[in-house]
């Protein structure tokens, strides 16, 4: 759900911004989702120490696999924001329909 | 050194060259410069040895496993016959681009950031094609990716940045795409081990997942390789790079990260349906008369290209979507003699762009008199994409529309031959306005490039002339033991758990 509200960002947006921050909603999703993959009811941190069993324990696969998927976002999310930037110096403006040197 | 520690190489040389490059780079003048030769030149010696060393090992397989895990727990890399085949061609291209852009990117501020980057995206592209684990692969292609949305931005100019965002825009979702897919395969399979991941597949038949998944993925390598629907990107990114890294993006990135994904996916955990081969060889259809068709009224001699790269890819598609060994030979060779025709071709528009200063068809002509060298290698590379007997292209084209024909798909081989014919007259224009004619006024006193960019379009050269070689029987291997992987499906699980067993 959360995803498609991202992808709605993406695609319908005008703005810059707003289409940023629809990339972000959808990675959150995506995160969010896999997070709650590895989740058991009544589950425990994954912890382990003596005189525990392991069979309540929450998956901790997805938690390592999301945080390297949250650090692969920022990279890109920086990215895309200081691309952002230089934009706005040169074209002096936000809005995407304003934005097109390039046709094809 | 055991042969086998090698794998792991192809990974640490890049990456320690991109911390190299940008440390070093900036305290001793050109050092960044050799430090690139050197690597990419031991990249390119260890990928040809490892090809060899396959020939030697029982099964043709080689697995190294990291940290000494055994594969369904720990990560381990995995080479084949595909993945060899694969390395062999990300690193020759890499090799001479490297070369290309010794001399080329003079004309651009911060050289050591730039091979920072490149070194960057050729480990991503090398990670990718060698890794076992299906959440590496992901981590891989993201490092490949990102590298690649800030070098079509390198040069900060107006059109360069938009088409970045666009192309970072289109990249990231495909991304989240590919990364949903991974999370439903994981929380289906328990397992991230490609080859586990297979065997846990082959006896949970009937899943809804399976075709859930295929089409995210579908969705997502088909945007990172610019098939016809979601090629959008391409066009706007591939002209706006440097010229040398339009040659990476449009002759290796699509088609590592794109058509070798896919054809790893698809074939080789998920297990090839008829139903897949049918999308695939619509798409590839479809890529190869849209690419050509908008190509064909350009003006823009890169962008003409980049529409040429949608067509070729097309070519490609539709000859693995055949799935018959004939038509994934064709397929794969095809991808091999695209790689080496179409960097002969932007490094050639690069060159153009070099000393013309401009890549309008419209204000060039006559260059064939001033730039000698580069007209002929153009004159070849031209040739070979459209296909002309002698060069590789031919064989590989030839290759498909028989293996079309011969599974009763006339449709497809005739847009095939028709793709080919409007390549050709798309070239000619090319060539026409380029290379013959009158030169315009303000063009007359250009020279030849400088002798780093002749040399690596020159080799490029030799190697579309000579591609067809790779057709004699002992240097087939090259191409049929990558087939070989392609056609065994999911049995490729067995033999990598077989393999690291050992």
């Amino acid at each position: 759900m959360l995803f498609c509200v991202g992808l709605y960002g993406v695609l319908r947006k005008r703005n810059i911004i707003k289409i940023i921050v629809g990339l972000g909603i959808m990675e959150y999703a995506m995160n969010l989702f896999f997070v709650l993959l590895g989740y058991r009811f009544h589950g425990r941190a994954p912890i382990d120490a003596n005189n525990q069993d392991i069979f309540n324990m929450v998956d901790p696969l997805p938690q390592a696999l999301v945080l390297t998927s949250i650090v692969i976002g920022l990279a890109v999310t920086a990215l895309i924001i200081s691309i952002a930037i230089r934009i706005y110096e040169k074209y002096g403006t936000f809005d995407i329909t304003k934005i097109k040197k390039l046709k094809g | 050194m055991k042969a086998i520690n090698i794998i792991p190489l192809f990974v640490i040389i890049p990456l320690a060259a991109a911390f190299l490059t940008s440390f070093v780079g900036r305290l001793i003048r050109r050092s960044s410069e050799v430090i690139i030769l050197i690597t990419s030149l031991a990249l390119l010696g260890f990928s040809v040895y490892t090809r060899f060393l396959l020939n030697s090992v029982p099964g043709k397989i080689l697995v190294y496993k990291i940290g000494g895990w055994m594969p369904p727990f720990g990560i381990c890399m995995v080479i084949d016959g595909l993945s060899g085949f694969m390395l062999v061609t990300v690193n020759l291209i890499a090799f001479f681009v490297a070369v290309y852009s010794l001399s080329y990117m003079n004309q651009y501020t911060d050289k050591p950031k730039f091979f920072t980057l490149f070194s960057l995206m050729v480990c991503g592209m090398n990670g990718v094609i060698i890794t076992g684990d299906l959440f590496n692969l992901f981590v891989f292609l993201e490092i490949a990716s990102i590298a690649s949305y800030a070098l079509v931005a390198f040069g900060t100019e107006a059109e360069e940045l938009e088409a970045s965002f666009k192309y970072a825009i289109m990249g990231s979702v495909a991304s989240a795409f590919i990364f949903i897919g991974i999370a439903f395969l994981y929380s289906f399979t328990s397992t991230l081990n490609m080859a586990d991941m297979a065997r846990i597949l082959a006896y949970k038949q009937n899943a809804w997942v399976i075709p859930f998944v295929g089409v995210l993925f579908l969705m997502g390598f088909g945007l990172k390789s610019s098939l016809v629907p979601f090629h959008a990107w391409l066009p706007d990114a591939h002209p706006s790079a440097p010229a040398s890294i339009s040659a990476m993006l449009s002759g290796i990135l699509i088609k590592t990260l794109g058509v070798y994904s896919l054809v790893r996916i698809f074939f080789n955990i998920i297990g090839s349906t008829q139903g897949y081969l049918t999308v695939l060889m619509f798409l590839g259809a479809i890529s190869m008369i849209t690419g050509v068709v908008l190509a064909l009224s350009q003006w823009d001699l890169k962008r003409l290209l980049a529409y040429h790269s949608i067509s070729q890819i097309g070519y490609v598609v539709l000859g693995i979507g055949l799935g018959t060994p004939l038509g994934v030979f064709g397929g794969l060779f095809h991808l091999f003699n695209h790689s080496v025709f179409k960097s002969l071709l932007f490094l050639n528009s690069g060159s153009v762009d070099y000393t013309a200063g401009t890549r309008d068809l419209k204000e060039t002509g006559g260059l064939g008199k001033l730039m000698p060298v580069t007209a002929k290698t153009n004159l070849v590379a031209s040739m070979a994409i459209a296909g002309i007997p002698p060069f590789n292209g031919f064989f590989s084209k030839a290759i498909i529309i028989i293996a079309c024909l011969q599974k009763g798909f006339t449709g497809y081989a005739i847009c095939a031959v028709i793709g080919s014919i409007l390549t050709l007259a798309s070239f000619m224009k090319v060539q026409k306005f380029v290379f013959l004619g009158e030169i315009k006024d303000k063009l007359k006193n250009i020279k030849e490039v400088p002798f780093a960019m002749l040399f690596s379009v020159v080799c490029l050269a030799v190697i579309c002339v000579s591609g067809g070689l790779l057709l004699m029987p002992s240097l087939r291997f090259f191409l049929d033991d990558a087939v070989a992987v392609v056609l065994k499906g999911t049995s490729y699980a067995g033999i990598v758990l077989e393999a690291a067993a050992k």
